[in-house]
Parts: C-alpha cells; structure tokens; sequence
C-alpha cells in the first residue's frame, strides 16, 4: 500500500458518490423538494415598483 | 408589509452600475490592444513603454473578467442570495467593504500592469500586495453570502445559490495556491516583485490548474448562478428540470478541477497528466451542455416571447453560445487538434466566444433586469435601444470569432508546413503578414460590441438619472 492506492480508493469513492447523487437527484422521494425549490424565485412578486412605495431605508 | 425590512439593495446598486463602467473601460483596452496588432503606432513607444501591447494586454484580460465580470456576479449574487433566501445580507458592513476592496484592487491592477508590475502568470498577474487584498475581500464575500444563506427563512437553499456559493469557494482556494509567492527583498527592504514559490513543471501545472478553473468557476459557475436565476424570472417559469440542475452542479464540480493540463498539451509536462486533463475535458461537455439545455429549455412553451423581448434574447443567445463555446473547448483539448490551435488565434477566438458570446450576454441581460427593479422604474429607459444593444454585439461577436478561427487555423497549417527537404515552407513572419486582414475584422468586431456597452451606458444613465433608489420589502417568511 502506498499513497496511489489512497489516491486511487478517492477517486472510485468520489465517482460512486456522484452516481450515488443522480440517483437520488432522480428518485422520487427528493421530487417534492425539488418542486418547492424551484418554486422559490416566484414565490414574492418582484415587477418593478414605483419609487414613492419604498424609499431606500434602513 | 413592514416598511422597515427592506433587502439590501445599495451594494447591488454599486456593483450593478460599476460593471457597466468597467465593462467599457476593459472593452476599450481590448480594442485598443487589437488595434495595435494592425497599427503597431497605437503602442505610443514616443511616450514611454507603458501602453504596449504587453502591458496592455494583461489589462485587458484583468479589466474584463475581474472588474467586469466581478462587479456582475457580485451584483446579482447579493441581489439573488437576499431574493431566494428571504432575508437580508448579512453583515451589511463586510458587503460595503467588499464593494470599496474590490474597486481598489482594480485601480491598483490598472495602475500597476501599465508600470511593469506583474507575475507573468496569466489571469493572476497581479503582484503579492493586491493578492493579499483580494483575499481579504473574497472572505469578507464569503462570510456576507454563507451568513445570508445561513439566517434564510426559506428551508431550501435554491440551485442559483449552489452555483454561486461554489464560485466563492472555488476561486478562494485557486487564488491563495496559485499566489504563494516569495517577495524580493532589496538591500533588506520588502519590494512588491515576487517569484512563484513552484519551480518548473509544478509552477506551470499549478498555473494551468488555476487558469482553467478561474474558467470553470469565476466564468463560469458564477454565471450559471445567473442563468438558473434570471432566465426563469424572465422567462416567468420555474427553470425546466431541477434535478438536472442538481446532477449539472455536481458534475461540474467533480469534473472541472481536472481539466487544467489540456493548456500544457506536448510540453515537459508528463504525457500521463496532459492525457488525463485532455480526458476530463471530454467528459466536460456532458454537463455543460446539460446546464445549457435546462437553461434553453426552460422557455420550452413560451418561445414566443424571444420574439419581442430584447432581456430574453441576451439570456438565450448567451446561452447558445456557452453551448457553442463548451463543445469546441473539449474539441480543442483532443492533443491532434491542440497540436493545431495551440498558440494560434483559433484560441484566442474560442476565449472570447465564451467571454463575449457567454459571460458579457448573460450579464447584460441580468443588468438590463436588474437597473429598472433597483432604481423603481418599470423597465429600461429604451426598449429599442437594449434591442439595438443586441444586434450590434451578436454581429460583433460573429465577426471576432469567426475572423479568429480563420487567421487561426491560417497560422496552424501555415507553422506546421513543411518543404520535402523538411525546411519550413514559411518564416514565422510569413504568418503574421497572412494575419493582418482578420486582425483589422477583429477590431471592427471588438468596437461594434465596445458601442453596443456604450448604448448600455446611455440606456441605463437614462433610467437612473434623477429615479430614486429603491430598497424592496423582504417578503414574509414562506410557509413551507
């Protein structure tokens, strides 16, 4: 055993959690999440306002 | 609503208006140092050496990527990471230093690289003082965005945020490696020249390791923060598939580090590393192309709104481009095709089909987003004129790059060419005289594309001027 072995044990690892991310990333239980996430730039109305309704402030 | 708890919007505000500004500043050196290359009298060597092509040169590439693209992504960064988290920067004081640190370090760049201050390391030129600044400044960026994220009242951190948060990170660790330096003293005082503390091979490895993932994360990650932000706000619907977005974040991140060696193809390098970083260039295209087409895709259903909104073409066109630009760099990193574009314009082209085509679009689109909502107006002060904005830099950009791919591969075939007798068929000079019709097509294409940032200007000095300032509400923890 020498430090290739670590390197090469990382790299495998490293590979099985990425696959191990697309499953997950396609599984049914992480669905709900994600459609709340993707949700979450609309979930305030932000179209342009006038400057007389908030003036900058602290 | 509480009339109390707006978001921080001045920093953005700052950022916003000072990446306009330094987007001409850098475009105008660019077209200046393009212009040199046809008129070797614009060097202005009656004056002194330091507007010459070589100190101009790392000015340029500095001004672009770091004050302009810098002062974007930190706008839309603090705008989106406030939006998305609902809730206020964190450490508003650490914000306003980040925004005054980061415009010193690029008045320091701009006066140091004309008087001969540099590293000769491309990308991180700079010398030791400002690196240690720009450090300072990137953890005070770091602690403003991961304690917003950390006091969201929102449970889901959204993927813009991911992005953006590994740009931070990433560009943290390239830029402290790559910048170990040992200072020169003279006749014992500290002098700002330093030497690299890596020799030889090393130094060019960690070089290419940096410059390639100053590629990947700053010019990249950091505008797919955007891209996952602002194109599903203007296109009005949430962004086509989330979970690719999650497998086109993690692919990049676990894919992109590799790549750096394809920059040292047939060099002392070993032959190993330069075919390992050719091979991850390859797998490389896979994500991109799956972030551009969740990107493209996302205005599946309401393709007609390309048709008369100018913000959406900027977005989409960018996008088509960071597709067109991420298919040819894995092409370019094959060692046959490298042993043919590399040093030639051909790079030089494919460079700014992603700086121009891709990382300037889509921040020009987010800006032509963001001013209007920052100063309360409705939209930009010239529909028209954001709409003539985009034509004159898309024929900007098609004339730059496709004049480069040209001379490009002129200059490969005409260098590799040789007699029976083995003697080369032509001198090196041979080459540059060849060159010269496309290197005046390029300047036209760079000063189209400088006058399209000019009609920004105008555009956007219009919609501020005599608006007031406008600090939206934070909206009201989400119930979910």
């Amino acid at each position: 055993m020498d430090i290739n072995d670590l390197r090469s044990a990382v790299t495998v690892a490293a590979f099985l959690c990425f696959l191990g991310i697309c499953v997950w990333a396609y599984s049914r239980a992480a669905k709900p999440g994600f459609e709340e996430a993707s949700r979450l730039p609309f979930l305030e109305d932000d179209e342009p306002m006038l400057a007389n309704d908030h003036t900058e402030g602290k | 609503m509480q009339t109390e708890a707006t978001y921080n919007y001045k920093v953005v505000r700052q950022f916003a208006i000072m990446a306009v500004v330094w987007g001409i500043v850098g475009m105008l050196v660019g077209v200046l140092i393009a212009a040199q290359l046809v008129w070797p009298q614009l060097n202005f060597p009656q004056l002194g050496e330091w507007f010459h092509f070589g100190r101009l040169r790392p000015l340029h590439t500095n001004a672009v990527i770091f004050a302009f693209g810098g002062s974007a992504l930190f706008a839309t960064s603090y705008y989106v990471v406030q939006r998305t988290c609902h809730t206020r920067l964190f450490a508003p004081g650490l914000a306003a230093f980040t925004f005054w640190g980061w415009q010193l370090v690029i008045v320091l760049a701009a006066l140091s690289l004309p008087l001969g201050f540099t590293t000769g390391k491309e990308y991180a030129e700079l010398e030791w003082p400002i690196d240690i600044l720009i450090t300072l400044v990137w953890v005070a960026y770091a602690v403003v965005f991961f304690g917003t994220i950390a006091q969201r009242k929102v449970s889901h951190i959204y993927v813009a945020n991911w992005f953006y948060g590994a740009f931070i990170i990433a560009v943290a660790l390239l830029h402290v490696v790559n910048s170990m330096a040992m200072p020169v003293f003279e006749a014992g005082i500290l002098t700002p020249k330093s030497y690299s503390a890596y020799a030889g091979a090393q130094d060019a490895m960690v070089q290419w390791w940096y410059g390639h993932n100053a590629v990947g994360f700053f010019l990249t990650a950091g505008f797919l923060g955007m891209m996952y932000y602002f194109v599903p706000k203007q296109a009005g619907r949430p962004v086509y598939s989330y979970r690719l977005s999650v497998v086109h974040f993690w692919a990049l991140i676990f894919t992109y580090m590799w790549a750096g060696p394809h920059h040292l193809h047939y060099t002392a390098l070993p032959d190993w590393t330069q075919s390992l970083g050719m091979i991850f260039s390859l797998i490389l295209l896979a994500p991109s192309w799956g972030g551009m087409i969740n990107g493209i895709m996302t205005l599946s259903g309401a393709w007609h709104k390309l048709r008369d909104d100018p913000i959406l073409k900027f977005l989409i066109v960018s996008l088509s481009f960071y597709g067109m630009s991420t298919f040819e760099g894995p092409m370019m990193s094959v060692k046959t095709v490298n042993a043919l574009s590399h040093y030639t314009d051909w790079t030089v082209g494919h460079v700014h089909s992603g700086a121009l085509g891709w990382v300037a679009m889509v921040s020009i689109g987010s800006l032509y987003y963001l001013v209007p909502r920052l100063y309360g107006k409705v939209e930009m002060y010239s529909r028209d004129l954001v709409t003539a904005h985009f034509w004159i830099a898309t024929i900007g950009i098609v004339l730059y790059i496709a004049s480069m791919w040209i001379s490009g591969v002129m200059q490969g075939l005409m260098w590799r060419a040789t007699n029976v007798d083995g003697t080369l068929t032509y001198a090196f000079v041979e080459s540059v005289k060849a060159s010269y019709p496309f290197w005046t097509i390029r300047v036209l294409g760079g000063l189209l594309f400088l006058v399209g940032m000019l009609l920004m200007a105008y555009n956007v000095f219009k919609t501020v001027a005599g608006a007031k300032p406008v600090d939206a509400p934070v909206l009201a923890p989400a119930h979910a």
